[in-house]
């Protein structure tokens, strides 16, 4: 049985998105800029794209929806312009959380070398952050506030309608990197209080390369690309237009689905979180409810996960430990340390995460494959030992 | 192109010589949980001969290739020329392994050495101490701690 289980990471485009491309690639293959009828009519499908889009998202006007190459470089361009335009006014203050993706978590580090004043809020043992700790760090000279909306490797969802009211109530910008959370969970713009959303297309069945920057009209941006008018000046280059037409496309049709699925894949996910928490010294990483419905990530201790992941792949199950983006680092996650997780149980980690087509009998495998391995490791493993025979209760 | 050589998967999948061993001669235990690898080697020794040997790791794949790998490398050979295997020779056996996995190899033939040097030390047997391990990770590959 081969069973896909990695859809944080990607997800495999939809028939309809992947139809979508093709079309534009053969109908709208003008330059939107040019003024001719082949120009204008590409011109108009990326209008239309846009306009839906906004629309979907909760937006005012499609003019606060700005097309990027992905949730990376709309991360970049938000925090950069927040923290450019903050200065201007004397702010150089900014607010995140520890278990911000490192297309955040980078930006800061640069901007804090630049002379900026990083604070990173702790996420405790649950993977959640909360608005009261948002506003007992906002300070007169904070530019912007940016927390996730659900977090990519443990899939905690934050309480962002209620950081964007503190926000909103202080006069702070908000910015949140929703590339997991949009078309998985229900996000209004409007009604989430957000300032600046990023979101990625291939993370709901899109195409890759293609991603959103929304910042609400009246938002200052510095553009990252320059070199033309296109996305109102504010970042240069020819638009994508089969991605950008495919990823509406794919935006739609997973809204309308969202209800459906999500009650599908949360009866998946649960039976995985009993299922897998059967298996002694393993954890539950993240909060037990508040989560988006397709992942769960597990620690198991006295294994580590690069080996899990490849018997799993080897018995037809492809997982990851952790964020994709990592993978080529030897460092434990940065997220489950993070949660206080000991370097040598945050070693440990396996991410599931499901999709609509993910059946049961596949959860029925993963339930029966991932016991077996663990056990397999975990008996080659010199640390097991002591933790099964209680010498040890942790393997700190 | 896939992540990791067919040898090393097959030394992962199919690990040689794993296990604890009973009344091992020598026993020498590298790396930490912290680091995320520990691999713990067992040997035999009867007349100077390694006869047998068996290991135990925690770690990645490469972890458990190498160790697998190292033990076969050094079953029936002298004490003396078991003490010359070096990570070179376990990553060349292997067909090569990624540079960020380099480690692992390193770490295996430290194994080795430190079952030795126990074997040594059990028996009052005479050596250069500056042929071990020193059981600092850091000298022989670095963490980016930020």
């Amino acid at each position: 049985m081969y069973v896909y289980a990695d859809n944080a990471a990607t997800t495999k485009m939809s028939p309809t998105a992947i139809q979508a491309m093709t079309d534009a690639i053969e109908q709208y293959w003008g330059n939107p800029s040019s003024l001719h009828t082949t120009g204008q009519t590409a011109k108009e499908a990326l209008e239309a794209a846009r306009a839906e889009i906004a629309q979907l998202l909760g937006a005012e006007s499609p003019r606060e929806i700005y097309f990027t190459s992905g949730g990376s470089e709309a991360d970049n361009q938000a925090i950069l312009s927040a923290a450019q335009f903050g200065a201007r006014k004397g702010k150089k203050h900014i607010i995140s959380t520890k278990f911000e993706h490192h297309a955040v978590l980078h930006t800061l580090q640069k901007l804090q070398k630049q002379g900026y004043e990083v604070e990173l809020l702790d996420v405790h043992e649950t993977g959640i952050v909360t608005p009261e700790q948002v506003k007992n760090a906002l300070r007169p000279d904070t530019a912007l506030v940016t927390v996730m909306y659900a977090n990519n490797e443990i899939g905690t969802v934050q309480p962002i309608r209620e950081i964007g009211a503190v926000c909103r109530e202080a006069g702070v910008l908000f910015h949140t990197d929703a590339v997991q959370a949009v078309c998985h969970i229900p996000v209004s713009v409007r009604e989430d209080n957000i300032d600046m959303l990023s979101l990625s297309a291939h993370k709901f069945h899109g195409p890759k390369g293609i991603g959103v920057l929304y910042a609400r009209k009246g938002i200052l941006l510095r553009n990252l690309i320059e070199g033309g008018a296109q996305e109102r000046g504010k970042r240069a280059g020819t638009e994508n237009m089969p991605a950008i037409l495919s990823m509406a496309v794919a935006m739609r049709e997973e809204m309308a689905q969202m209800d459906a699925v999500t009650a599908k894949l949360t009866t998946m996910r649960d039976r995985l979180i009993e299922g897998l928490t059967k298996i002694p010294h393993s954890r539950l990483n993240g909060d037990r409810n508040q989560r988006v419905p397709a992942t769960v990530n597990f620690c198991f201790e006295g294994i580590e996960g690069e080996a899990l992941l490849l018997m799993l792949d080897a018995e037809g199950i492809q997982a990851s430990s952790g964020s994709a983006c990592t993978s080529g680092s030897l460092d434990p996650s940065h997220v489950l340390l993070a949660l206080g997780l000991p370097h040598e149980v945050a070693h440990g980690s396996l991410r599931l995460s499901i999709d609509a087509e993910t059946t049961d009998d596949e959860i029925t495998h993963i339930l029966t494959v991932v016991p077996r391995v663990v056990s397999y490791l975990r008996n080659m493993s010199p640390v097991w030992e002591a933790l099964e025979n209680g010498e040890k209760e942790h393997l700190i | 192109m896939a992540l990791y050589s067919e040898k090393v998967m097959d030394h992962f999948k199919n690990p040689r010589n794993v296990g604890k061993m009973e009344n091992a001669d020598g026993v020498g235990e590298v790396g930490n949980a912290k680091c995320g690898d520990i691999m713990k080697m067992y040997l035999k020794i009867e007349d100077g001969v390694i006869v047998d040997a068996k290991f135990n790791t925690f770690g990645c794949g490469s972890a458990i290739a190498t160790s697998s790998m190292a033990t076969e490398m050094i079953i029936g050979k002298t004490v003396d020329e078991a003490l010359t295997l070096s990570n070179k020779a376990v990553v060349e056996a292997l067909d090569g392994l990624p540079a960020n996995k380099i480690h692992c190899s390193v770490l295996a033939e430290e194994a080795v050495k430190a079952a030795i040097k126990d074997y040594y030390d059990k028996n009052g047997i005479a050596y250069d101490r500056e042929l071990f391990c020193d059981g600092n990770c850091a000298h022989c590959h670095a963490h980016d701690d930020e």
